[in-house]
């Protein structure tokens, strides 16, 4: 580890499963110096080691994934083969050891391996257990897999994302899994700050599907008490206008919206037509609206001249919401996130230097850090076993020799 | 209740809603703060204020002033969206004069950088944090969530914010500033499409209706298939997952007598997508968008499920309020008094979903005067995206 982060420091966080939704809560925490242990096995890796891209060089390697690396920095690593029973039992110290648990197995893995919560709790009853999936613990499809790309469109976002006459949009990646994980990290902070008060452990029963549904809550809310079904509107919204993205020189995109009359007057003096205010076509958001293609028509005129930055700066400077549609190369030369040091560089022992990815938040004094790099499967077993478990060393060479560690 | 003994002050405007929300989820007492006369009609202030119970004050008039100086003395947190340097409560004046507080602060850019005053909306931080670049199709205009989400990435990390700050503060007695960039927040949206750029130098672009980035030959894999009744969302996966789910097709296929093609010669056992290139793709998915047009969503649903596939429909929102697995897990709740269902508490806690305590409006002074009438008489006014 190579910086320090003290919020959560003393923090015992151990993380069974692996992809995004469990092992991003363990970040999260983990950029606030919780020491986080990421379990996996060397015969089953988190599958964000071998099945996703980017891989470093575009050569396959347990220890060459950017997707794992995103979202596994400042953690410790270790293999336990929890098909053995001394793996299991193994399990259980560790279990002893921690404040929380965070497992994205399918539901009723965990019990079935003998690590389910009551039989944790009996060992450590001020244990924090937060179990994520799909569906959640209970209910007719509990047992159903899935991953979150796929359950986006479950949720209601897909059917929203998109232009009216063309089919559904995907977000990018699994993107219910870290509305899941953001949820999940704020409810096992809540289950550990009530144990560490209290002594009492509790189980967090975290279904994504459930999480995303708070992300459609106004949509939901809306549906319930008019019946109104939305759909999907392209860059539309019902009081803005204009409200969208604007094509700029480059093949780059500025996002922009007027709220108001004095809005719109701002942005007609941007745009050095100040005559566009007083034209009746656009007097008012409901002119506006009636003849929104001929006022797209001279905004793109305008932004087309421009580069995205420039349209945003004069914007911006007149008093108009505006940003442009930041790519992602676009992210790593932002400004507002560069000051923010959104992206940070750390050394991996195979990656070498690469960027990983901040929380969107910090604290002025006690401020997080990407402590330290992902690390390589199973890089910490000595140090996590032997320092932070208390193994002796008989007692650590008789798992290995059982084959615990492979 | 987790957070029972946690009193929160929440005077956020839309951006910051969903923060109190989830913390009063968790058991924290949220007292809302609100200007008299505010409109509190809107659908998205019922979803998101729902739970927290309601002071009308003044911020600018002496005696509300002394009213809300005396609530902070005793909270633990307090939840802003400072708009400027005027805002009546300032977070930088709340942490010299509650020390014990965590005073989060949530901003569009955040409270640093040159760029920690311009203006944004929702499809403006969309667009700052990435999302609008990656969604839509691919020669064609980028696109937000018709729904906003930037307001619920930002709320999220505040949450998170607020209680790593409360758990330290827990050790040393002191509180903090959390400073909340929504900007910086819906970079987590993004997953791990910037690490594309950082390994290889290859930029992530909009894929319209198809998935990108999962095959390093660049093939592209079709997400969205038309059916009876709508869209099924389903993808080609590799690992021991979408082994399953691709024999388990191509049985259900065989069994209804469609037509396999390519699909009859695949081994799955050896089958990678990300080796996948565009031809093979292509010949796979064919058979497959025939299939999946005779379905309706529910069939491929429960279909799905029973064969332990991967995929799901694409659901609207009468389709989510009627699906059995949320009904069985009791997440959507009625408040007392009121007509309308909300979103239940995100999380089952010990077995028990934390009911919802306080309906939308529910007053500070008469937290048990929700009996009676339904408050809704009117639908709520439709919400728009605003701030």
């Amino acid at each position: 580890m190579t910086a320090v982060a003290q919020a959560l420091a003393g923090l015992k966080v151990l993380e069974f499963g692996g992809y995004a939704a469990g092992p991003h809560i363990g970040k999260v925490l983990a950029n606030f110096g919780a020491s986080t242990i990421h379990m996996e096995s060397r015969e089953r890796p988190d599958g964000f080691r071998i099945q996703y891209p980017p891989f470093k060089d575009n050569r396959h390697g347990y220890n060459r994934s950017g997707c794992f690396a995103f979202f596994n920095d400042s953690k410790y690593s270790v293999t336990v083969d929890l098909k053995k029973p001394a793996g299991v039992a193994l399990a259980r110290r560790m279990a002893q050891w921690c404040d929380l648990i965070v497992e994205n197995m399918r539901a009723g893995v965990m019990e079935r391996l003998g690590l389910g919560f009551p039989a944790l709790a009996e060992l450590n009853p001020r244990l924090v257990m937060l179990s994520t999936c799909n569906m959640g613990q209970t209910g007719p499809r509990a047992d159903q897999p899935g991953f979150g790309s796929q359950l986006s469109a479950l949720a209601g976002v897909c059917e929203l994302t998109g232009v009216p006459d063309g089919p559904p949009m995907l977000l990018y990646g699994p993107y219910i899994d870290y509305i899941a994980s953001l949820l999940g990290t704020s409810a096992a902070l809540a289950g550990v700050i009530r144990s560490r008060r209290t002594g009492r452990g509790a189980l967090i029963d975290l279904s994504q599907y459930e999480c995303g549904l708070v992300f459609m809550g106004a949509a939901l809310q809306d549906f319930f008490a008019s019946g109104r079904v939305p759909t999907r509107c392209g860059n539309d919204d019902p009081l803005a206008v204009p409200h969208g993205a604007f094509p700029c020189r480059d093949q780059e995109w500025v996002a922009l919206s007027c709220w108001s009359d004095a809005d719109f007057a701002a942005l007609a003096k941007a745009i050095g037509d100040e005559t566009l205010a007083a034209d009746a076509r656009f007097a008012g958001a409901a002119a506006r609206r009636a003849n929104i293609e001929a006022l797209e028509e001279v905004i793109s005129a305008w932004t087309g001249q421009r580069s995205a930055e420039a349209a945003a700066v004069a914007l911006q400077a007149a008093g108009v919401a505006a940003y442009p549609v930041v790519t992602m190369a676009g992210l790593y030369a932002d400004p507002q996130l560069r000051a923010r040091r959104q992206f940070r560089v750390r050394r991996h022992a195979e990656m070498g230097d690469h960027a990983y990815c901040y929380p969107g938040f910090d604290l002025a004094e006690a401020p997080g850090d990407i402590v330290g790099p992902a690390p390589c499967v199973g890089a910490d077993n000595d140090f996590v076993f032997r320092d932070l478990i208390g193994l002796t060393q008989a007692e650590y060479d008789a798992y290995r020799q059982q084959g615990v560690f492979d | 209740m987790l957070l029972s003994d946690v009193l929160i002050i929440d005077a956020t405007d839309r951006l910051g809603w969903l923060a109190g929300r989830v913390l009063a989820d968790l058991g924290a007492d949220v007292i809302k703060i609100e200007t008299p006369g505010s409109d509190r009609s809107r659908a998205d202030w019922r979803a998101f204020n729902v739970n927290k119970r309601i002071l009308e004050l003044d911020l600018q008039a002496p005696s509300d002033r002394a009213r809300i100086e005396d609530l902070l003395r005793g909270a633990d947190i307090c939840l802003l969206t400072p708009s400027d340097s005027s805002a009546p409560l300032d977070p930088h004046a709340l942490r010299s004069n509650y020390p014990r507080l965590v005073v989060v602060a949530i901003r569009p850019f955040g409270g640093v950088g040159p760029r920690s005053a311009w203006r944004a909306s929702d499809i403006e931080l969309m667009a700052a944090g990435g999302a609008m670049a990656l969604a839509g199709e691919p020669d064609g205009i980028p696109v937000r969530v018709s729904e906003p989400q930037s307001y619920g990435w930002a709320g999220a990390q505040a949450a998170i914010g607020a209680l790593v700050a409360l758990s330290h503060r827990d050790v040393t007695g002191r509180g903090d500033l959390v400073d909340v960039s929504a900007q910086a927040s819906v970079v987590t949206a993004l997953s791990h499409a910037p690490a594309f750029v950082d390994l290889l130098g290859l930029e992530p672009t909009r894929a319209g209706a198809f998935m990108t980035g999962r095959s390093i030959k660049g093939a592209r894999y079709r997400v969205f298939w038309p059916c009876r009744d709508g869209y099924i969302n389903f993808i080609f996966y590799g690992g021991v997952s979408g082994r399953r789910t691709n024999e388990q097709l191509v049985r259900w296929m065989r069994e209804c007598g469609a037509e396999l093609g390519a699909l009859a010669a695949i081994d799955w056992k050896v089958w990678d997508p990300t080796k996948a290139d565009q031809s093979e793709v292509d010949a796979i998915e064919a058979p497959v968008a025939k299939f999946f047009a005779r379905l309706s969503k529910r069939e491929f649903l429960t279909e799905g499920h029973r064969r332990e596939m991967l995929g799901y429909p694409v659901s609207t929102v009468a389709d989510i309020a009627g699906d059995p697995q949320l009904e069985a897990r009791g997440f959507f709740q009625a408040v007392a008094g009121v007509a309308e269902r909300f979103c239940g508490s995100f999380a089952v806690i010990d077995g028990v979903r934390p009911p919802l305590r306080h309906a939308p409006g529910a007053p500070l002074a008469a937290v048990k005067s929700t009996q009676g009438e339904p408050a809704m008489a009117e639908p709520p006014r439709r919400a728009g995206s605003r701030p």
